[in-house]
């Protein structure tokens, strides 16, 4: 247990740092930074450049439009947009992760297709496939599909899948794939069909190598899913507030920096998400192959 | 009487007094007394798990005994091992495969502060005594293990010690591998006139190299017999020639001896 | 798994150039044809033909927005690497630091590090490229930094006992053995971290700021429903991507060669 006590005790104080740090740049580096040749190199440190973290803090609790009285508060925005932007990543992240494992069972299957295909999903992973964002936004409210006309939150959600999908495609094949020679082997001379090797062999033994491609594309699918609503304009999620703060943020920063906190808690309750999900499944965690 | 005993172990390579060995509740090692005395070379031979790599790491400082103390060249073990005293030769060669085959050899050197030129010229002449002048500039993923292994001897032989530490060096070797560089390591032990403290797994190898085999107990290791080997070149020993020596009669009596000694331990 | 090399998804059969090759035209072919045969609007998706149209007629504005954002995606490459490679020493040398910054790595590895764009803008000023650079500086950081930790801590046990039976000082040990032998783990971090820098790059410039890069460029034809140009720079950036992942690769060759995987 004192290992444990120790590693949470060395977290809190690594992030108390943090804010040391913070509140010590505020403090030493003059109000309006360090300019050499024209470009700044030390940041602007005045109250409207760099707000105090308490002053981030206690502004979670203020109205989000001073004045009025239903308003909700700073807090609750930054909470209901992050939750929004949430659902949406991890939709799209079920969805571009099952189709990625669908992919790979493919490629596995036949080895043509992870011919032909496996060289495209690597080099898609060291590409900005998030460029395309805008122009999948430019599908909103022009088509329909069946009668269900196109929202700006399903553009978000396909983007999404689609940062999910390489890095899970990938990763799943390669857990797949991963089983000894020996054991497949094994599988065969039990009169094993392809399916119950795949269901009891290779999927399990899989486990090790799908977790870390999911966490990945979990950040993927969030930053994404950010990204994307800034491209579509749509309401309700994080990334449309942090844009409605940066522009009113002139004098006082601190409700913009608050819901880049909370953009920030999002990726981590993403990740605290998958890892959940890699504790649950603890009894593949070392599968030999 | 003592002062010519204190001046004998004052000459001794190694001198092992009371040593045992405890880690938690494993006992390595139990009432290790054993003298090597200069260009004496020595095996240790035992089962496995029996602690013979234990009492080699014990003699290099690698470890620390529980109880009893070891003396190398007359200084306490950690002494000698600050001093260089010894050059060691693992299971893995453990070459850094960034460095050439020279620049490996050159490492003791190169540690320890000595001049490019002078490390230079000593690697040359060791790697010339181990055969691979021609693999200087090679790197050491290039070459075959026992090509590798005889360039992490060349390695042990560069501070120049009275000492030579191996820990089963030609175990990973095939055979006929294994038996040239039997004859070579014979023959760069005596031109060296190194002590040479010897752990292996073959009781054909043991005989063949070593003045004395130490023939030791499964766990706790304990030193049951010492066998006299059968080490060609030796004055007493007829004949010379390490293939020879091989096929003698008094070579298979000692290899039947270290055999019983194995025997009576596991007993 | 070894170390380095666990990054490079080298199938495990397959390889040849000939699939993906003809898969390629395939798709290309197959494209153009359904987008005249169906007539597909432009904002769905613009033909091939048209794409490569406007790459070439943009082709002196693509460079020039190219330059601009490569740049910064070079800068922050380069000095995300150094102070990545800096931390992972001093975590190596203590242990408290290790514990320290470990968290600090682990969490921004999670969290949206584009969603920083904002703020460092306010902080360093719109007029300059210092915040987006900020941005590629920090995402660059985190692999660099978990691989290089990785090749500190990776002392083989042989290599150890050699070092003590040297008698070698802490500071022998670091230049002897660990720092040599992390050199293709911090390789690794770079080529990992530089296809990177691109990605943060290109979405650093959707968060506003100074409009003379390629994201930039991308939403501005887009809103202007010039799809064929958007889709242009769209493929520029994906080439953009690519030679910077060519680039870390034949760095990592270069350095790590003669040497076993």
């Amino acid at each position: 247990m004192g290992g444990r006590t120790r590693t949470v005790a060395t977290t809190a104080s690594a992030f108390a740092l943090l804010v040391l740090l913070w509140e010590l740049v505020k403090l030493v580096v003059p109000d309006d930074g360090v300019v050499v040749g024209g470009v700044r190199i030390l940041p602007r440190t005045d109250d409207a450049s760099m707000p105090h973290v308490s002053t981030v803090i206690a502004k979670l609790g203020q109205p989000e439009v001073a004045g009025a009285a239903d308003a909700r508060t700073v807090g609750a925005a930054v909470a209901q947009s992050a939750l929004y932007t949430l659902g949406l990543a991890l939709g799209g992240l079920v969805l571009g992760g099952v189709l990625g494992v669908v992919l790979a069972l493919v490629m596995l299957r036949f080895r043509l297709a992870e011919r032909a295909m496996l060289p495209y999903i690597v080099a898609s992973q060291t590409v900005p496939l998030i460029a395309i964002a805008p122009l999948v936004a430019g599908w909103g409210g022009k088509i329909a599909i069946m009668g269900w006309a196109w929202q700006p939150w399903a553009s978000v959600m396909v983007i999404a899948s689609y940062l999910a999908f390489f890095p899970i495609a990938v990763g799943a094949l390669r857990g797949l794939a991963g089983p000894s020679r020996a054991s497949v082997e094994l599988f065969t001379s039990l009169a094993a069909g392809w399916w119950t090797t795949l269901r009891r062999l290779r999927l399990p033994a899989a486990v090790p190598a799908i977790i870390p491609a999911v966490r990945l594309a979990a950040a993927a699918a969030v930053v994404g899913a950010i990204v994307a609503e800034i491209s579509t304009g749509t309401r309700g999620g994080i990334g449309r507030l942090i844009i409605e703060y940066a522009q009113t943020a002139t004098g006082d920063p601190s409700q913009l920096y608050a819901a880049i906190l909370g953009a920030a808690v999002l990726g981590l309750v993403a990740a605290g998400l998958v890892s959940l999900v890699d504790l649950a499944l603890w009894r593949y965690r070392g599968a030999i192959g | 009487m003592s002062g010519l005993a204190s001046e004998k172990s004052a000459r001794s390579a190694v001198e092992l007094t009371g040593v045992d060995k405890r880690f938690g509740d494993v006992h390595a090692l139990a009432e290790i007394e054993l003298t090597l005395d200069d260009g004496e070379f020595v095996s240790l031979i035992g089962p496995s798990g029996c602690g013979k790599s234990t009492l080699l790491r014990v003699v290099a400082d690698l470890e620390q005994p529980t109880e009893g103390t070891v003396r190398v060249g007359g200084k306490p073990a950690r002494q000698a091992r600050l001093d260089q005293d010894y050059g060691i030769a693992f299971q893995q060669s453990g070459l850094l495969e960034w460095r050439t085959v020279a620049e490996n050899v050159e490492l003791p050197l190169h540690v320890h502060g000595v001049g490019k030129a002078e490390r230079r010229a000593r690697a040359a002449e060791l790697l010339e005594l181990v055969g691979l002048a021609d693999f200087a500039g090679s790197r050491p993923g290039q070459l075959s293990g026992g090509m590798q292994q005889r360039v992490a001897i060349a390695r042990a032989l560069a501070p120049q010690p009275k000492l030579l530490l191996m820990d089963e060096p030609f175990g990973a070797l095939d055979e006929m591998t294994r038996e040239r560089m039997q004859a070579e390591l014979l023959r760069i032990a005596r031109e060296s006139g190194a002590a040479v403290l010897f752990v292996t797994h073959s009781i054909p190898e043991a005989v063949v190299l070593s003045d004395r085999v130490v023939v030791m107990t499964p766990r706790p290791g304990r030193i049951t017999e010492i066998v006299t080997g059968r080490r060609p070149g030796r004055a007493d020993l007829e004949p010379d020639d390490v293939e020879d020596v091989r096929e003698t009669a008094a070579f298979f009596t000692a290899v039947t001896a270290v055999r019983e000694a194995l025997r009576k331990g596991h007993g | 798994m070894t170390g380095p090399s666990l990054a490079t998804a080298a199938p495990r059969r397959g390889g040849g150039v000939l699939a993906p090759v003809a898969l390629g035209v395939l798709v290309l072919v197959v494209w153009h044809v359904v987008v005249v045969a169906f007539a597909v609007p432009a904002f769905l998706l613009p033909t091939p033909l048209a794409i490569a149209q406007q790459f070439v007629a943009q082709f002196p504005v693509i460079l020039s927005t190219s330059a601009v954002t490569g740049g910064n995606a070079l800068v922050g490459l380069v000095a995300g690497f150094l102070i990545g490679l800096v931390l992972a020493v001093l975590a190596a040398s203590s242990r408290l630091i290790a514990e320290l910054t470990t968290p600090v790595v682990l969490a921004a590895s999670a969290i949206p590090i584009v969603a920083l764009a904002p703020v460092f803008t306010i902080m360093f000023g719109s007029t300059t490229e210092i915040a987006r650079q900020l941005v590629v500086t920090v995402v660059v950081i985190v692999p660099v930094f978990v691989s290089s930790a990785r090749g500190l801590r990776a002392v083989a046990p042989v290599h150890g006992d050699l070092m003590t039976s040297l008698a070698a000082t802490p500071w022998q040990r670091a230049r002897f053995v660990r720092l040599p032998g992390a050199v293709p783990y911090v390789l690794t971090g770079l080529r990992l971290a530089a296809p990177a820098a691109v990605i943060a790059s290109v979405v650093a410039e959707y968060f506003g700021g100074l409009q003379n890069g390629l994201g930039s460029r991308i939403t501005s034809a887009a809103a202007n429903t010039a799809y064929a140009r958007a889709w242009a720079f769209v493929v520029a950036s994906i080439v953009l991507g690519l030679l910077f992942h060519l680039g870390g690769t034949l760095v990592e060759r270069l350095v790590t060669r003669g040497r076993p995987a």
